[in-house]
């Protein structure tokens, strides 16, 4: 049993002889293909049933965010996020509500805190299990897949009572939320917090130590530390190669700093280890959301926002009774409100890593240059080396357990 | 290391390195910024990786900026470093003029800035000198026009039917 599934064969190079008997078969992998979940091509040089090389295009969704972003006042912005990252929309949500509270330089009540690193965690568990069974499935184990989405849709039913929306949230506001959990949110979230553990112990049971999945994902698509950091990889996939980097504990955003939480990396950067670390990330948020849940109710209930008037809507009956909260409403809806100068960057942990929001305010109603640090596009450029010398089938769950969402490939 | 200090020692050691291509340093709320010559960025960057006490080893970030006013200087990239290790965050710019928008090529440093410069091709037109691959990414291959520009219309600017001139920039 080879212990690298490169070592089936030496790691070819494309042969100019072979390539001019015309012994490759070119093979196209997407742009629209079960097994990519998502819009993106790979053309695949093949010799026999090896991969020598992969040229992936991408950009078949693209949808100029970037600019979409220079036309929009700060708080329409949200809903670009939304569509970047879609798995964990919430995320990308509060990344960007706190790169523009970073900008206008507001601080928030801790219990606002903890509330949306609830969001955050939820979020990264819905992330994290729709990646881990999606690779089951691309080994041929569609049962865990299944069952987990019905614990996926119990965390959607989760943001529908706190906001209104399931997959492109918009949820929370610059400055909070627009309005408290309610209490059907509470109920929905303590029961999650007693169901899930049951169900995805029963998933873990599927699939780690299962002899076929772990012939299918060890040693496939392995990357090293040091290629995986040269690469700019994060989050899991960077973990999986054994370095502890992680946004949250590294330079902490939204009071992480007071939770327990440890960050599980891996060894050889393969395709199982890369589920590994997820799987172990699933408990690991599962961990801090109950923390933040204990830490809530000891804070005074109802509080939900900032005390931040020119960016944080004011409530809708004293818009009508109130000269002052008018004023304030009509700057907001408007877009007329100022914000100071300057270049903030900030970074949340997503679901494939470091989130980065790089925003250049001219003081205008708009930001004048916001980047997106997508590590979803940073990291798939690493994929035809990961997967040379492999088998077809393995460069297929090497894509699954990267986890690259065509949303945020392509902003 | 506070970030003030972070700021004074990576320019102490970029001035005593490269001298006049350190354009200007300064803090940005917590991120200390230095303005580069662009024909040195490279070599910067190298120097910042290699060096035992700077060891910035992760390209965090690499992107265009267009500011079409600053006649001379109008097209910028900014690059971000990240050392892990001891958790430093720097923010690199180099500004230049739209007619020689040429910027020699980060991919000998780090294989992440591959794409990341074709996207910065792709939307503001810098070449990337030595870039292994300099097309474009994100648009259509036939496109003219860098879409991030300023100049450039958010929508066909051919259309009559709508008026932006209350709403939007």
């Amino acid at each position: 049993m080879p212990t690298n599934k490169k070592d089936i064969a030496e790691t070819p190079v494309i042969n100019a002889e072979k390539l001019e008997e015309k012994e490759y078969t070119t093979l196209n992998l997407g742009p629209s293909h079960p097994a990519t979940h998502g819009v993106f091509q790979n053309i695949l040089t093949m010799d026999g049933e090896i991969i020598v090389d992969s040229i992936p295009t991408v950009g078949y969704i693209h949808r100029a965010f970037e600019k979409l972003a220079e036309h929009r006042p700060y708080n329409q912005i949200t809903p670009i996020t939304d569509r970047l990252n879609y798995c964990s929309s919430p995320i990308n949500n509060m990344g960007w509500h706190m790169t523009v509270e970073k900008l206008i330089e507001a601080k928030l009540p801790k219990r606002v805190e903890y509330m949306r690193i609830i969001i955050m965690e939820l979020s990264r568990i819905a992330d994290h299990l729709v990646c881990n069974s999606v690779i089951g499935v691309d080994s041929g184990a569609l049962t865990g897949f299944v069952y987990v989405f019905e614990e996926r849709e119990k965390i959607y039913e989760i943001f529908e009572a706190i906001c209104g929306a399931r997959l492109t949230t918009n949820i929370g506001r610059i400055g909070g939320f627009e309005r408290d959990f309610p209490d059907a949110a509470w109920a929905k979230i303590h029961k999650f917090i007693e169901e899930f553990p049951k169900v995805l112990k029963e998933f873990e049971k599927l699939l780690v130590r299962n002899r076929i999945f772990m012939d299918r994902t060890i040693g496939a698509g392995s990357i090293s530390a040091e290629r995986a950091l040269n690469y700019g990889f994060t989050g899991p996939n960077l973990r999986a190669a054994g370095v502890d980097y992680d946004v949250r504990a590294m330079n902490p955003y939204s009071s992480y700093e007071d939770f327990e939480f440890t960050i599980p990396v891996g060894t050889h950067g393969d395709t199982y280890d890369r589920f590994m670390v997820r799987e172990d990330e699933i408990w690991q948020s599962f961990s801090i959301i109950k923390q933040a849940i204990a830490k809530i109710e000891k804070l005074p209930a109802g509080v939900f926002h900032a005390d931040i008037p020119s960016f944080y809507l004011p409530p809708k009956e004293e818009v009508y009774n109130n000269m002052e909260a008018l004023i304030y409403h009509f700057k907001i809806v408007m877009g007329e409100t100022d914000v100071p100068k300057g270049e903030v960057y900030h970074a949340v942990e997503g679901g494939n890593g470091e989130l980065g929001f790089y925003l250049v305010s001219d003081g205008g109603r708009t930001p004048y240059r916001l980047h997106f640090r997508r590590p979803c596009f940073i990291c798939y450029q690493a994929y035809p080396e990961m997967i040379r010398g492999h088998l077809l089938s393995d460069a297929i769950v090497t894509m699954s357990s990267l986890n690259v969402i065509a949303g945020e490939l392509d902003a | 290391m506070e970030e003030q200090e972070l700021l004074t020692s990576v320019d102490a050691k970029l001035k005593a390195e490269f001298g006049d291509a350190i354009i200007s340093a300064e803090m940005m709320r917590e991120f200390p910024v230095f303005t580069i010559k662009k024909d040195k960025i490279v070599d910067v960057i190298k120097f910042l990786y290699d060096d035992p006490e700077m060891e910035f080893r992760f390209l965090t970030d690499l992107c265009g900026i267009h500011f079409p006013d600053n006649k001379g200087q109008e097209l910028g990239v900014v690059y971000h470093l990240h050392n892990m290790p001891k958790n430093w965050r720097i923010r690199l710019r180099i500004f230049f003029s739209v007619n020689d928008a040429v910027v020699p090529t980060l991919t000998t440093v780090f294989s992440a800035a591959n794409w990341q410069e074709r996207e910065t091709y792709d939307f503001y037109g810098i070449v990337f000198k030595g870039h292994p691959n300099m097309i474009r990414i994100m648009n259509v291959d036939d496109m003219t026009g860098f879409p991030l520009r300023k100049e450039f219309p958010l929508e066909d600017q051919n259309r009559e039917d709508k008026n932006d001139s209350m709403f939007g920039r």
